[in-house]
C-alpha cells in the first residue's frame, strides 16, 4: 500500500491555487518527430556512434518511455530533443519545426540535482517565468501555483540544499512545467532516489500529467518504471545505440502500484525483458567474434 | 474516484482533510485508519520536520552563552595570555641564545608606548592614511580583477590574451616592484597604491577565473532550456556559482594588499603605518616598532574579517548546504 502517500501530504499551503482547469496546452501540439537521426563524438581512433539512425514519432500528449541499460544513448537521444546536442545526420522536429537549441517550450528535469543553490524553490520555480518576461500572474504567483501542486508550499523559502533528493526533484518539474512547455523531457529524474520515494514519485508524476495532457519523453533503465509510467516503451540497445522495440503499454489509467500484479503488465515486462536480453547476448556474441 | 485521484495534486489541504474524514468514515476500519496516518510519514520520507525547531532569538541566544562559545574564546584569550606571558620573561631574563631578545622591548613597554601614541594624533594620522591607500588599491584590483576574471573564464581568447601576464607578474613580489614603481608614477602615492593595487589584484583574477570554470554545465543547461540567453545566464548562473570563489579570492587580496603596502611604505613615504614601523627602527624606539607590527596585525586580521562579513550575505546560500 504505498499508493496512498500524496505529494501534498506535507503541505500546509494556505495558497490557494491560481491554475486555471482548463488543459494547459493546446491540444495537437508536442509532436515530437524524431528523423533518421544519428549522433556521433570524437574523430579518429575516439569516434563513437551514440545513436545510430533512430526515426521516432510521438503523438501529443502521449508518455513515452525510453528503456535501454547504461551507456547506451538515451541521455544523447533526449539531448538531441532537447537542443543541446546537435544530430550528426538527420533531424529532430517539433510540431514540424526543425529543433535547432534549447528552449522555453521543451521542459528538461536531469538526473542529476540542477537547481539553481543560489535561488530558493520559489526563485528557482520563478526562474523560467522571469526569464520569458511573465507579467501576469507574476512570476512568483506561477511559482507558488506549481511548488503548491508539488506540495512544497511550506520549503518556497528554503534552498535546494536544505531539501532531500526527492523534494528537489520535484522543485525540478515544478520549474520545468512552470514555463507551460508542450514537451516535458526528463532523464532518469527519479534514478536517485530511494524506491519507496521513487514510486511516490512516479505516482504523482502521472497525475500531473494526467491534469496536463503534455507530451512526456522519459528515459529510465527500470523496466517496472517504463511500463508503470508508458503509453509506449521503446526499447533501446547500444553500439549503437539505437531502438530495437517499440512495446505498447494498454494498460488503463489512471494507474496506481497494484498494478504491477496485473497479469498484462507482468506480461509486457516479460516481453520488454526478452527484447533486451536478446539484445544483449547477440552484443556479447559480436564481442566475441 | 479517479477524477479526485488527478485533482489531489492541487488540492487545498483543508479538501484533503476532508477526504480523509470521509474515508475514514466511509469505511471505517482500522486499515484505512492507517491510510491517513500515512500523511506524516512523507515528511519522514522527505527527511525534513523541523516543527520542533528553536526560533530564531533562541538560536542566537544558544550560539552567544552557549558552552562552545565561551570555551572557544576563553581557549584563545588564553593562548594570546600566554604568548604575552613567554615573551615577558623572554625579556626580562634577557633571554639570548641564538635569537637575542635584549633588545626587544617588554609587553609593558609596549603597553605604556601604545597609549602614548594613542593619546596623540600623529598615529591616528599614520593609521588613516595606510588605510585610505589600502581603500582605493583594493576597490581598484576588486574591481579590476573580478572583471578580468569573469571574462577570462568564459571566454579562451581573452583567458589566453590575459593570463600570460598573470603567470608572469603574479610571482613578482612587491618590494622587487618598487625601483620600477617609482620610476613610473610621478608621485610616491602613485607609487605605493599601484604595489598594493598589483598585489591584491592576482589572487583576485585567480579565484574568480577558477570559480567560473566550476560553474556546473548541467545548471547552464538548465537555465538555457528555460529560455535564459547569455547574459541572463551570466548574470543568473555564471557569476552566482563563481561568487564563492571570488570571495575567497577577496579575502586572500586583501591579505596580500596589506602585505605589498607595508612593503611600499617601507621604502618611501611619510606617513602610513609602514613608515611608523620604519622609522622607530631608525630612531632606536624599540617599543614603537612593536606598537607598528602590532597595529599591522590588526588592520589586516580586521580588513580581512570586513571583507568576509560584506561577502556574507551574497553567499548565505552556501551555508545552509550540508
Ligand atoms: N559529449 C560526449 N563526448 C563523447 N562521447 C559521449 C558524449 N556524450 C556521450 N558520449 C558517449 O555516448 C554513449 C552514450 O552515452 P549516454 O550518456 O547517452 O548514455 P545513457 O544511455 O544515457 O547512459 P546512462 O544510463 O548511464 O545515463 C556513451 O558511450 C558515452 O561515452
Ligand atoms: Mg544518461
Amino acid at each position: 500500500m504505498l499508493n496512498i502517500i500524496k505529494f501534498n501530504a506535507t503541505a500546509g499551503a494556505q495558497t490557494v491555487p491560481v491554475m486555471p482547469k482548463q488543459p494547459r496546452v493546446k491540444p495537437d501540439t508536442g509532436n515530437i518527430k524524431i528523423d533518421n537521426v544519428s549522433i556521433s563524438f570524437g574523430r579518429g581512433e575516439q569516434h563513437h556512434l551514440a545513436v545510430s539512425e533512430t526515426s521516432i514519432e510521438i503523438k501529443p500528449g502521449e508518455f513515452v518511455c525510453i528503456l535501454g541499460p547504461s551507456g547506451c544513448g538515451k541521455s544523447t537521444l533526449l539531448n538531441a530533443v532537447a537542443g543541446y546536442v546537435k544530430p550528426t545526420r538527420g533531424q529532430v522536429l517539433l510540431d514540424g519545426k526543425a529543433v535547432t537549441g534549447p528552449g522555453p517550450d521543451r521542459g528538461m528535469v536531469f538526473q542529476q540535482y540542477s537547481l539553481f543553490p543560489w535561488k530558493t524553490v520559489r526563485e528557482n520555480v520563478a526562474f523560467g517565468p522571469r526569464i520569458l518576461g511573465r507579467a501576469s500572474p507574476t512570476p512568483e504567483a506561477i511559482a507558488d501555483t506549481f511548488i503548491d501542486m508539488v506540495g512544497l508550499t511550506k520549503f518556497a523559502k528554503r534552498y535546494p540544499a536544505e531539501l532531500s533528493g526527492g523534494m528537489q526533484q520535484r522543485v525540478g518539474i515544478a520549474r520545468a512545467l512552470a514555463n507551460y512547455p508542450t514537451v516535458l523531457l526528463m532523464d532518469e529524474p527519479f534514478g536517485a532516489l530511494d524506491s519507496q520515494t521513487r514510486h511516490v514519485m512516479q505516482e504523482n508524476l502521472l497525475k500531473i500529467w494526467g491534469e496536463f495532457g503534455i507530451t512526456v519523453l522519459f528515459v529510465t533503465h527500470d523496466i517496472d518504471e517504463a511500463v508503470f509510467l508508458g503509453d509506449r516503451v521503446l526499447v533501446m540497445s547500444a553500439s549503437p545505440g539505437k531502438i530495437i522495440a517499440d512495446i505498447p503499454v494498454r494498460l488503463p489509467r489512471p494507474r496506481d502500484p497494484d498494478i504491477a500484479l496485473d497479469e498484462d503488465f507482468m506480461r509486457i515486462k516479460r516481453l520488454c525483458h526478452e527484447r533486451i536480453k536478446q539484445e544483449s547476448m547477440r552484443a556479447f556474441d559480436q564481442q566475441n567474434t | 474516484m479517479p477524477q479526485n485521484l488527478a485533482h489531489a495534486v492541487a488540492e487545498q489541504p483543508g479538501d484533503r482533510q476532508h477526504h480523509s474524514d470521509e474515508t475514514v468514515g466511509d469505511a471505517g476500519t482500522a486499515a484505512e485508519a492507517s491510510t491517513t496516518d500515512a500523511t506524516p510519514r512523507a515528511e519522514v520520507v522527505d527527511g525534513l520536520d523541523r516543527s520542533d525547531e528553536p526560533g530564531l532569538l533562541t538560536r542566537l541566544l544558544q550560539v552567544l552563552i552557549g558552552p562552545s562559545f565561551v570555551m572557544t574564546w576563553f581557549r584563545r584569550s588564553l593562548a594570546l595570555a600566554l604568548g604575552v606571558i613567554v615573551w615577558h620573561f623572554a625579556v626580562a631574563t634577557d633571554f639570548n641564545w641564538y635569537i637575542n631578545f635584549e633588545n626587544v622591548a617588554a609587553p609593558s613597554e609596549v603597553w605604556a608606548s601604545l597609549t602614548k601614541q594613542l593619546s596623540g594624533s600623529m598615529f591616528y594620522k599614520h593609521i588613516a592614511v595606510s588605510l585610505q591607500r589600502i581603500l582605493i588599491a583594493y576597490v581598484l584590483a576588486a574591481v579590476v580583477g573580478i572583471s578580468l576574471g569573469l571574462v577570462m573564464g568564459r571566454s579562451r581568447i581573452a583567458n589566453d590574451l590575459v593570463m600570460p601576464f598573470v603567470e608572469l607578474f603574479r610571482p613578482i613580489p612587491a618590494v622587487a616592484w618598487i625601483p620600477l614603481a617609482i620610476l613610473m608614477w610621478p608621485t610616491e602615492e602613485g607609487s605605493i597604491i599601484y604595489i598594493t593595487y598589483l598585489g591584491a589584484l592576482f589572487p583576485i583574477i585567480l579565484n574568480t577565473v577558477s570559480g567560473v570554470e566550476q560553474t556546473p554545465e548541467v545548471l547552464v543547461r538548465a537555465a538555457r532550456s528555460l529560455g535564459a540567453g547569455r547574459m541572463q545566464i551570466f548574470r543568473h548562473v555564471v557569476l552566482p556559482a563563481a561568487l564563492p570563489n571570488i570571495a575567497t579570492g577577496l579575502a586572500v587580496g586583501m591579505g596580500v594588499a596589506w602585505f605589498s603596502l607595508l612593503a611600499g611604505e617601507i621604502i618611501s613615504g611619510q606617513y602610513g603605518i609602514g613608515y611608523f614601523t620604519w622609522t622607530a627602527y631608525h630612531l632606536i624606539k624599540y617599543d614603537d616598532i612593536i606598537v607598528g607590527m602590532l597595529t599591522i596585525g590588526l588592520l589586516g586580521t580586521a580588513s580581512t574579517l570586513a571583507v568576509r562579513l560584506l561577502m556574507a550575505p551574497f553567499l548565505k546560500w552556501q551555508r545552509k548546504a550540508r
